[in-house]
């Protein structure tokens, strides 16, 4: 790892001066930072620590009846937090899906959400050729081994994935990430917080220079009866998700109030599917209805070369996620 | 032989254990030339002198860490990991280097009640907190602690260079057990586990990896401890 200097931030305002120098990122867990700087993947020459910050650390419910997750809450806390596994268990679930153990105890909140792709070509220095680490080098993973990578939102820059899973639930859920920086706080709905890669994959979030996530305030809970997280990989535990559904639902009775469905593993952010949801709203959840519903979530897929099998899981995943939401499996 | 080959317990006092100037020149050395010049070592074993001076850019940082009750202060630089700082500067080589990535779970140790894995985070991150290593699981130099027992019974282990990390990853995993933490297979998170199955135990324990594969009595002997028949 190269020479670095280190900064403990004691405040939001002491971090923000700080980060305003070049070369500058906040660490919080540090679990994917530093394993990217031991690579020579990210390279900066200051760190300042934000873990020190008060205020950033908790989990408060909010007046609306939501509740807000300080950036700092470490992921394991965000899980095991008695009101998130009681109100929002698609969330609890989701969190504990992710890493392992101890890394879960190390990560926050903040930092699931700025985790960078791990698609091999962008840990790989050897590879010259990253449009994400290097703009312009162009893309090793579109003629290479793709089968961890992009069928939807794709382009020809960049088809990796993110890796989250605490973001697929967040963006089922309707999250909204709170951020303060340079010009003052902001909000960012969660839709909108990851990009697709587009001609600019060096972005992974719509953040400005600067800014720092404060929290993710979650809404008030509708889904807790009816949600499930489904990852599936090739280990059963800590490996990286070859496709995951967040599922969550309204039931009246048999019949679909409201969906929520976000799908991970496929794409270069969490990826809603808005069509699904619609199809499914005012539905009984047989087999044929989530089929078809399942179907519409994967209209447009674009395989690589090593990945079609994504296109039959996502949609296969669907399906039991939402039975298995819907107390149906 | 370096005092870190010595057992904790028979250091005469917690001074001895703070860095002599001649110890932390030695593992200062050490440690840049690790970090400085890995291909020179690597292609020119015999013939290149290995101990280079660190960067005078690379100034030196005071860490004060508690590790295993006993207090330590350090000097290190700001990209040196907890692990680095553990077996280089603080000379308790018990906690491993596996992978150094994140993904062996080797380096795990206890930091203030959480496991952890020591080779992704900054020493500098840790200043006055508290460390238990594998050194520090047994009670006293005579006895081990009830896993490290039951590792022995249940033959946990063949080369043992993970042991030290799944022996702190099941010390804490009974914890957060006992404290109600849900897991991946939870049934409903929505309520505590209710029991620790042998489900339960391989995804809590995932995070360490076992090339000798001694998973099944890994299971076996954490399971005897959780259910207090150790």
């Amino acid at each position: 790892m190269d020479a670095i200097s280190y900064q403990r931030a004691p405040d939001i305002g002491a971090a923000l001066a700080a980060a305003s120098q070049p070369g500058t990122m906040f660490i919080g867990g540090g679990t994917n930072l530093l394993d990217l700087m031991k690579g020579g993947v990210m390279r900066p020459m200051r760190l300042v620590d934000i873990t020190h910050i008060d205020g950033l650390n908790g989990i408060t419910a909010l007046p609306d009846g939501g509740l807000r997750l300080g950036a700092l809450v470490r992921n394991s806390d965000a899980a095991n937090h008695a009101w998130v596994r009681e109100r929002y268990p698609l969330l609890s679930q989701a969190l504990l899906a992710g890493a392992s153990a101890q890394l879960r105890n190390m990560a926050t909140v903040g930092g699931n959400l700025m985790q960078r792709t791990r698609c091999a070509y962008f840990y790989d220095t050897g590879f010259p050729q990253c449009n994400k680490r290097s703009p312009g080098s162009g893309c090793a993973a579109i003629d290479g081994n793709n089968r961890m990578h992009a069928i939807l939102g794709a382009s020809r820059q960049c088809i990796a994935t993110n890796p989250s899973d605490m973001s697929v639930a967040l963006a089922a859920l309707d999250a909204v990430v709170r951020v303060a920086g340079p010009n003052g706080e902001r909000t960012i709905p969660f839709a909108e917080f990851h990009r697709l890669p587009g001609d600019r994959p060096e972005l992974d979030t719509t953040l400005h220079a600067g800014e720092l996530i404060t929290s993710v305030d979650l809404p008030p809970p509708l889904f807790a009866a009816h949600s499930k997280y489904l990852k599936v990989r090739d280990r059963a535990s800590y490996a990286f998700a070859l496709v995951s559904v967040a599922a969550a639902l309204q039931m009246d009775g048999n019949t679909v109030k409201s969906a929520r469905i976000a799908l991970g593993g496929v794409a270069h952010k969490p990826w809603r599917a808005n069509a699904t949801e619609r199809a499914l709203v005012g539905q009984s959840l047989d087999k044929a209805t989530l089929q078809n519903a399942a179907a519409l979530a994967v209209q447009g897929a674009q395989p690589q070369r090593d990945n079609a099998f994504k296109i039959v899981l996502a949609q296969r995943a669907i399906v039991r996620a939402v039975q298995q939401a819907g107390g149906v499996a | 032989m370096s005092p870190a080959d010595t057992h904790p317990h028979d250091d005469a006092s917690d001074a001895a254990r703070k860095p002599s100037r001649r110890r932390f020149l030695q593992s200062a050395a050490a440690a840049a030339a690790v970090t400085a010049a890995p291909h020179a070592r690597a292609q020119q074993p015999a013939a290149t002198p290995a101990l280079a001076p660190p960067p005078a850019a690379t100034p030196m940082l005071p860490v004060k860490l508690t590790i295993n009750g006993h207090p330590y202060e350090l000097q290190v630089e700001a990209r040196t990991t907890l692990l680095d700082a553990l077996r280089e500067y603080a000379n308790l080589t018990g906690t491993k280097k596996g992978c150094d990535r994140g993904q062996c779970g080797a380096c795990t140790v206890i930091v203030s009640g959480r496991r952890i894995n020591s080779c992704l985070t900054l020493a500098v991150m840790h200043d006055g907190e508290s460390v238990t290593t594998v050194e520090g699981l047994a009670p006293d130099g005579d006895t081990l602690a009830p896993i490290q027992r039951a590792f022995i019974e249940k033959d946990a282990f063949q080369c043992g260079y993970c042991t030290p990390g799944q022996l702190c990853s099941a010390t804490a995993l009974i914890a957060e057990y006992r404290n109600g933490d849900a897991s991946a297979v939870t049934a409903d998170v929505r309520f505590r586990p209710a029991q620790l199955s042998d489900d339960e135990i391989r995804e809590r324990m995932s995070g360490n990896i076992c090339r000798c594969g001694a998973y099944p009595n890994i299971v076996a002997a954490v399971k005897a401890v959780a259910s207090g028949n150790a």
